[in-house]
This record gives C-alpha cells, structure tokens and sequence, in this order.
C-alpha cells in the first residue's frame, strides 16, 4: 500500500484484486504440490488479504518489529492462504511457494516458525490459536504497546473445548488488542458442521462467553473492512468477528464442496480454475 | 504497511492495562510457611515457591501462571509481591500452556505451574505442538509428582509425566532432588533459553545436596563411585539411594550414588564411568518404570556399554490414597528394597 489518499472505493476494489491474485496462487502451488488444503485456504481469502495489505501494521523486513500487529492461523491447515500473503507482501520470494509439503521446504503442510519468517508460531493442531493470541495480546498490553492480535479460527475447530477455555480467559482478562474472526464456511472435513457436531449458535455463545460479536459476510470485502475498524473501537473485551463464508469460494467447481477440505486441485481443475477467476477479473 | 487516517486515530489510544489479576486466597497453613523445615526437610515445591519469589525480583521478565493451584504449587509467592506478572487460568491447563506460550512470543519469561498428572497429561499435546515445536522459552515446573502426593490417590499421582515429556523434541527434564537443588535449577533455567519441565514433590524431602554443589543442565551429580554397584536416583530418590548406600557399606558392599537431576539430556559421561566401575547399576525414581529414568539409563548403556541394569520404580500399575511413607513401602521404594535387589542380584 501507498501513504497517498486513496477513495474507498479505491481501496475496496485494490484488496478484491488482491484477493483474486491470493486465490491463483493458492490453487497454483497447491496443484504443484499434489496435497494440501483447498476448500478453506480459498474460504478466508478475502479476509486474510484484508489484513495483510491493508489492516496489519507489519514489516516484512523485519518480521520482528515488536510494535507490529500479530496474526495467528489457528485453523494450520489454511497454510497455504498464509504462505501466499507472506509472499505477496514480501517475507520472502514468490518462487518458494511452489515448494510446498516438499523436503526440505520451509513450507510445511502445517506452518512451521522455526522454519519460515513470518510464521508467529507453529500451528496445525486445532483449537490452540487463540490461547496463544491471548498470552501475545497480555503481554502486548504489559509492554504497553498498542498492537492488535487477529487470531483465525476455523468454524468447524470451535469444536476443541480449549477454544472455549480461550474465550473465557480473554474476556477474563478484557483483552480488547485480540480480534477473533472464525471461518465460518459451514464444512469440515467428515461433513457439514451441523451434522458432524452442531456448533450454533456460534453467535450467541461468544457473546454469552462476554465477547464484542461482528456478524458479516466474509466475502464482502467491504463488511470486511468495517468489521475490522469496529473490532479496534471496541474497549474492555475481545472482538469476535463472525465470518460467514464459502468453502471454495472464488473457483464454482470447489464451492460448498466437502471433499475440497483436504485435496489439492488436478491440472485440469486448475486450468478450469484460472479460467474462471481470470474472466472475473475482467 | 498501510497508513490510513481512521487507523492512526485508533491506534494513538493508550491501550487498556489487562485486568488487574485476583490474588487468590489460600486456607489458613495452606501456603506452608516455609522457614527451612525441620532438621533439614524441604519439600521442593517450598523451595521453587521461594525461588521464583527471588527470580521476580530480580527480573522484570519474569510471569507466573496457574491453573487453580497456586496455594499448594506456592506460586502464591510471587503472585502476593507481582500481582500484575500473575497470572491464573482457572481450571484451564491447556488454555493456560497456549497463554504461557503466548506470552513467551512477546519476550515474556513464563512459569506455568500446576500439579504434574494434569501439567503433563491434560495439556501434552499443548506442550508438544506450540511449545515445543515452535521451541518457545516456556518453563513448566509442576508440583505434586509421584506416589508421594499421598492420600489424593491415583487420579493426581503422576507416575508417567518424565515419561510424557521426555519423549518429546526440544525438551529438558530435570528432577531436583532437595530444596537446594531445586532453587538452583529455577534460576538456571531462566538463564537458559528452550523449553524445560521441572518435576517437584509435595511432601518434604532430607536435604541431601553439598553446601557448594552448583546445578549444571545436563551435569549428573555423583556423590561417590560404588566398585561394586552404582545406583543412579533422581528426585526423592536419591536420598533414599544414600541411605541403601550406607546399609550396604555395613556388609561390605561399595555402592555409589549418582543424582541424575537432568533426565533430558542424561548425562552420559558420568553414566558411562559408573556402569564401567562395576557391573550392576540400579536405577530408583518415584515414576513407572516404563518411559523414565530406568527407561533413560536402560537406552544409553544397552547400546555403549552394557551391563546389568535393574529399574526401582512403580512397576506399571496406579498408585493408591495413603501416607506418603506407607505408600514407598507398598511400592518397593525403600532403602531395604534397594538394598534387597542389590543383595539379591551379588549374591545370585
């Protein structure tokens, strides 16, 4: 992003694009490497590319900087949303992603930190993001220091009873830096989040748990955006922003498909894939 | 990156200081008050209460959290002089490994405490995912291990946590044998960056440990070399080895004693001379015998350099309520088992 003032409606259709580039390559190095995520990768695109190339106060030169804003992919398997805005906004060369779950790849399947710059901590096994958000937004707070935690959850990963003993503490403790957002796309992996184990009302429960409730639709970059500014006003408890999305979104062929969760696209897929968010593009 | 109007305004609020924590009350003796103990009797969770006391004086880095146990894991030291660098998580073990984990990320030097079973076995995927794996600077020291916890019984005797941790990559395990050991251990593990799981007892422990002893990660303290056996304790064991020790020197046997205070890494130089002083070596923790110290020491010799090995421990069954020292007898962890194995196996 540039300092110069840019209209709104600049902004908006500058982060769309952005997102359409996220979701190419997503689909392109997970076709690459044969395996991986899809259907939730592409589900919190928008939303992620909001935060990355706008929200965020980060630097990708120094991925340290202790005043920076902190994001937390709880739900690890999304990794390759994350490896992609890393890339985009310059953590490391673009060329990297199309090592993914190779050997000797910082890439995992799962986000490793100790391995790639710009991963805050390592994640995969679900339902431990937001503790960890919280003991960052804590220590943010003793520091004195104004910078925000954005934690992703995924819907169906609000099923681990540690992400409740989360929301308890972070209200517990008004930690209103911490802005949860869930993924909320409805799929996991054996089937429709209501099926599987029911999960609703997602809203009232938080709010029950004492926290600040935003509910939008995760693609309306828009919502996006306002969202995020009324998650940042709000003082004396954590922000839930409750993200109705579509697993896939973006590509028709993997929209509200389960079985997107945890393959990668074929050739052919690909080719169908890029077609169709090019001619959207237009 | 991005600079907009609306984001600076946000951003110049001076942001809210987290809630001031609730220093939590303890029963009347809860806290023990800890003078030194009685003739040289220490339990170590007094002495990590009181180290961690001087720890947060000295560094301002210093956090503590609890999971609802503070009275009896004597974080409640720190937690009356630094209420605002305590903190407790309720009844929450995993949410509060992913908040000490949290608060490493941002520079933070946390202690999380709880009694062992729940430290190690609630919360071990926590440990091995975020701490571990991401190889934060989070300091696990858990209280109330071993048979030792007494009338609880069973359900908070953890007799697999060094077995739970060691297992796991990146991580130290130590088991301080007295009060002094253990006020070594806490300030050398603030020195030393990587996740460490300390393992402490409930019931006061004899002070076994040399005036001018001084704690080394990974350094074996070996009080004598035996010619004839070599039993290598750790935590309340060791005490108890000295004690086998000196029966067995009264028929004429030479048993040495090795405290092998860090399990994780074993020290392999000091393990290595005492199995070639002689042929026998004993191992004695207050732990299954499967997966711990038994289980350390077994691995390393049976490959370098072997020789016999017997393993005193809980031979793979629970343990059960009672007094600390009625539930050693019932377990085979006296001086005269020892003794007894030791004979038993010379005289075979």
């Amino acid at each position: 992003m540039t300092q110069t003032q840019i209209s709104t409606e600049e902004l908006i259709l500058f982060l769309e694009k952005q997102a359409k580039t996220v979701r190419i390559e997503i689909l392109k190095m997970l076709t690459i490497a044969g395996s991986g995520h899809t259907g939730g990768s592409l589900s919190a695109a928008d939303i992620v590319t909001a935060l990355y190339f706008y929200k965020m106060r980060h630097n990708p030169k120094d991925p340290h900087w202790r005043e920076r804003d902190r994001f937390i992919l709880s739900k690890g398997h999304a990794a390759p949303l994350l490896y992609t805005v890393l890339a985009l906004s310059g953590y490391f060369d673009i060329s990297l992603l199309t090592t993914l779950r190779k050997i000797g790849s910082p890439l995992q399947g799962h986000p490793s930190s100790k391995l790639l710059s710009g991963v805050e901590v390592s994640t995969g096994s679900l339902g431990q993001g937001l503790s960890i958000s919280n003991g960052i937004a804590i220590g943010l707070k003793m520091d004195g220091l104004s910078s925000r935690v954005y934690c992703l959850l995924g819907d169906g990963e609000i099923q681990e009873g540690q992400v409740w003993e989360a929301a308890m503490s972070a209200s517990h403790y008004r930690l209103d830096n911490l802005c949860a957002i869930i993924d909320n796309n409805g799929l996991q992996i054996d089937g429709h989040c209501h099926e599987v184990m029911a999960i609703e009302p997602i809203r009232e429960k938080w709010k029950a748990f004492g926290w600040h409730v935003i509910e939008i639709n995760g693609h309306d970059m828009e919502a996006i955006l306002s969202a995020l500014h009324e998650a940042e006003k709000v003082q004396g408890k954590p922000s839930l922003i409750l993200a109705h999305t579509i697993k896939g979104k973006g590509v028709s062929i993997f929209e509200g498909k389960v079985e997107y969760h945890g393959i990668a696209p074929t050739p052919d897929e690909l080719e169908k894939a890029l077609k169709e968010l090019g001619e959207n593009g237009k | 990156m991005g600079s907009k109007d609306q984001k600076s305004e946000v951003r110049s609020q001076k942001s809210n200081p987290p809630e001031s924590p609730h220093t939590p009350l303890c029963k009347r003796g809860a806290e023990g008050d800890f003078k030194g103990g009685e003739g040289g009797f220490v339990a170590t969770r007094d002495a990590y209460g009181d180290a961690l006391l001087e720890l947060g004086k000295k560094r301002n880095d210093v956090v503590v959290l609890d999971a609802d146990l503070s009275c009896s894991t004597k974080t409640i030291k720190f937690a009356k002089s630094f209420p605002e660098r305590f903190f407790n998580m309720g009844v929450a073990e995993q949410d509060m490994i992913g908040t000490a984990s949290g608060l490493s990320l941002t520079g933070k030097l946390p202690f999380a405490s709880t009694f062992a079973i729940f430290e190690t076995g609630r919360a071990w995927d926590q440990i091995r995912q975020t701490i571990c794996y991401s190889n934060l600077n989070v300091k696990l020291v858990a209280t109330h291990s071993g048979i030792t916890v007494g009338e609880d019984g069973a359900s908070h005797q953890a007799l697999e946590d060094v077995a739970l941790m060691r297992v796991i990559a990146n991580m130290t395990v130590i088991v301080p044998a007295d009060g002094n050991e253990t006020k070594q251990v806490v300030h050398a593990i603030a020195d030393y960056y990587g996740p460490v799981y300390v393992r402490l007892g409930r019931s006061k422990v004899p002070s076994v440990m040399p005036d001018d002893y001084q704690f080394q990660r990974g350094k074996a303290y070996t009080f004598h070399t035996g010619k004839d056996v070599n039993i290598v304790a750790m935590g309340i064991m060791v005490s108890i080895a000295l004690d086998a020790a000196k029966i067995l020197k009264q028929d004429g046997i030479d048993a040495g004693v090795i405290n092998m205070s860090t399990v994780k890494p074993l020290d392999h130089e000091q393990l290595l001379n005492a199995a070639k002083a002689c042929g026998l070596i004993i191992t004695a923790e207050e732990h299954s015998i499967i997966g711990g110290l038994g289980s350390a020491v077994s691995e390393f010799l049976s490959e370098k350099h072997p020789v016999q090995i017997i393993r005193v421990g809980i031979r793979d069954i629970f343990g059960c309520s009672g007094k600390p020292e009625e539930l050693l007898k019932l377990y085979g962890l006296t001086a005269d088992d020892i003794v007894q194995k030791i004979r038993e196996s010379l005289l075979s």
